[in-house]
């Protein structure tokens, strides 16, 4: 197990917003989670990545505990995220955003900057943008390395948080509703990026509510309904779930 | 010409502290605390001139570093606090660093600190400085640590779950900023011979914020081009005499209405670059990071 949550509970000032979610999710396969609005999905991706500290529970990465550990300790370790709504870094170009995905696998500090006498491109430098750029050609993105990131498409700007979360060289991706506001054009191609990033040997756990891309790419699916897990299984044994279709279309 | 230089020098003091003020502000942060930091320079360089005898160099330096640390040290609460509480924690400061001035026998307490020795080569010193910032900011802008700035004043919250450790970027921005801002007041001090604690009153640091939000603040260029216009302007105005302040206001209201990202934006830089390709015929092809 790549990522174990055990018994976690979320309040926010009394509310509870998860209560006891546990969940194992497996080294190499693609691990959907999901649920009806307000469910508490992007609240376990919060805790996960550590916007949010867990108010009981265990959040285990490798074996070792995460929570409580600050968010950009966690990134270190290897987790990467995209968010819900786009948040790309606007005034900056999108080769630059990329390649701050790597910041905290690079050490370049100020001092270092700045006290060099050779007007080359520092080495590091150099290795952080081709490795950027080697991502943005995974998501099919080359071309707008220059471009200011909010001038792209909607659709291109998801493509791009998530070469950001790949340079880091994740174990394991959070992808927050990636397909979200695509056409089913731009939500095939992201079906083939989130497959070639798993046969890469990359965890992938996903938030998504278009059925068709979850149940076509899914090894596993959770499901989340108002902060509890209701059901987990295979695409297919979570299509046959009465409880499942109940949550997400009431009762017959 | 005497008077030309002298408001030229002024300008490239101003320059210094319209760049401090962007360093802190690159990392969404913005502070009104940079006249306070300029004092700090200015008053410990002279003290380090007058009082113990050390070159000028090494005296503006102490200056600087000095208020660097100050910087590190009012970082740390401001690093709880954003947008106007923290404009209010570094006004205050600023108002605390003059009361001090005010009230220290040491230092001549508020009739000012006299005998401090003329740099009579004050334009170059304040120039040289500025083209070191200017080699500073340019690295920076292609750095690791330049791009963790931007995303820091950018979304905090998304750069840090990206992996930026955003208390140590804030901290750094803050002291940096505080170390530029000595600089400035080191050289200012010995330019003007003598300081005194009116001339770091919080007018002075609404000024520096004017000067980096009227020349832009998406890149470095444009706190340069803010403090160099915002210094001349008034001065060529003399001619229309009591009308001058008037049009300066009107000056910056204008821009606000028809350019609010200030005058020096990114797409000034990029247009300009490629004008700059393009006449030297080597075409479209940008390089990646066009500056």
């Amino acid at each position: 197990m790549i990522l174990e949550i055990r018994d976690v509970v979320k309040y926010f000032n009394g509310f509870s917003a998860l209560s006891d979610v546990g969940m194992d999710i497996e080294e190499k396969k693609i691990h959907a989670l999901i649920g009806p609005n307000g469910a508490g999905k992007t609240t376990l991706f919060n805790l996960i990545s550590g916007m949010y500290d867990v108010t009981r529970g265990e959040i285990r990465f490798k074996g070792a505990r995460i929570d409580g550990v600050k968010p950009y300790l966690r990134t270190k370790l290897g987790i990467g995220r995209t968010f819900q709504i786009v948040r790309l870094f606007g005034f900056m170009t999108v080769l630059e955003n990329v390649m701050l995905g790597s910041h905290c696998k690079t050490k370049a500090g100020l001092l270092k900057t700045f006290f060099r006498f050779s007007i080359r491109e520092p080495q590091e430098e150099k290795a952080t943008r081709e490795n950027a750029m080697r991502w943005l050609e995974f998501v099919g993105l080359p071309h707008q390395a220059n471009e200011i990131a909010s001038n792209l498409p909607h659709a291109d700007q998801r493509l791009v948080e998530i070469a950001r979360a790949l340079a880091l060289e994740p174990d394991l991706l959070l992808l927050d509703e990636p397909a979200s506001g695509m056409n089913p054009k731009e939500t095939e191609e992201l079906n083939s990026v989130i497959s070639k990033i798993n046969q890469m040997g990359k965890t992938v756990f996903l938030i998504e509510h278009n059925m068709e891309l979850v149940m076509g790419i899914s090894h596993v699916i959770s499901v989340l309904n108002f902060g509890g897990k209701i059901a987990e299984g295979t695409p297919a044994e979570i299509q046959g779930n009465s409880e499942v279709i109940e949550a997400y279309l009431g009762k017959r | 010409m005497d008077y030309l230089i002298s408001v030229a020098t002024i300008a490239g003091i101003y320059i210094i502290m319209a760049l401090s003020f962007y360093m802190v502000f690159m990392t969404g942060q913005i502070s009104l605390g940079q006249a306070g930091f300029m004092a700090i320079g200015a008053y410990v360089s002279a003290i380090c001139s007058v009082k113990w005898g050390i070159p000028y160099v090494p005296a503006v330096l102490i200056g600087g570093i000095f208020s660097g640390i100050v910087g590190l040290v009012l970082g740390l609460p401001a690093l709880r606090i954003k947008g106007i509480y923290l404009l209010l924690l570094t006004l205050g400061f600023g108002e605390i660093v003059r009361v001090v001035a005010i009230n220290l026998k040491y230092t001549g307490a508020a009739e000012g600190f006299p005998g401090i020795p003329y740099q009579k080569h004050t334009l170059l010193y304040a120039y040289g400085m500025v083209v070191i910032l200017i080699i500073f900011f340019s690295r920076l802008r292609r750095s690791r640590m330049g791009r963790a700035f931007q995303a820091v004043g950018s979304d905090e919250d998304a750069a840090e779950i990206i992996g930026v450790n955003i208390i140590s970027a804030k901290l750094l921005a803050f002291s940096v900023g505080a170390f530029m801002a000595g600089v400035g007041g080191g050289i200012f001090a010995h330019y003007q011979e003598y300081v005194e604690p009116l001339m770091f009153d919080v007018m002075h640091a609404i000024e520096f914020l004017v000067f980096a939000i009227f020349g832009g603040i998406q890149i470095f260029w444009g706190p340069i081009f803010g403090a160099l216009v915002l210094t001349f302007v008034p001065e060529f105005l003399r001619v229309i005499q009591e009308w001058r302040m008037e049009l300066y206001g009107a000056l910056l209201i204008v821009m606000m209405i028809v350019r609010p990202q200030g005058v020096i934006g990114l797409d000034t830089v990029q247009t300009l670059n490629r004008l700059f390709r393009n006449g030297l015929g080597k075409g479209g092809a940008e390089s990646p990071q066009a500056m």
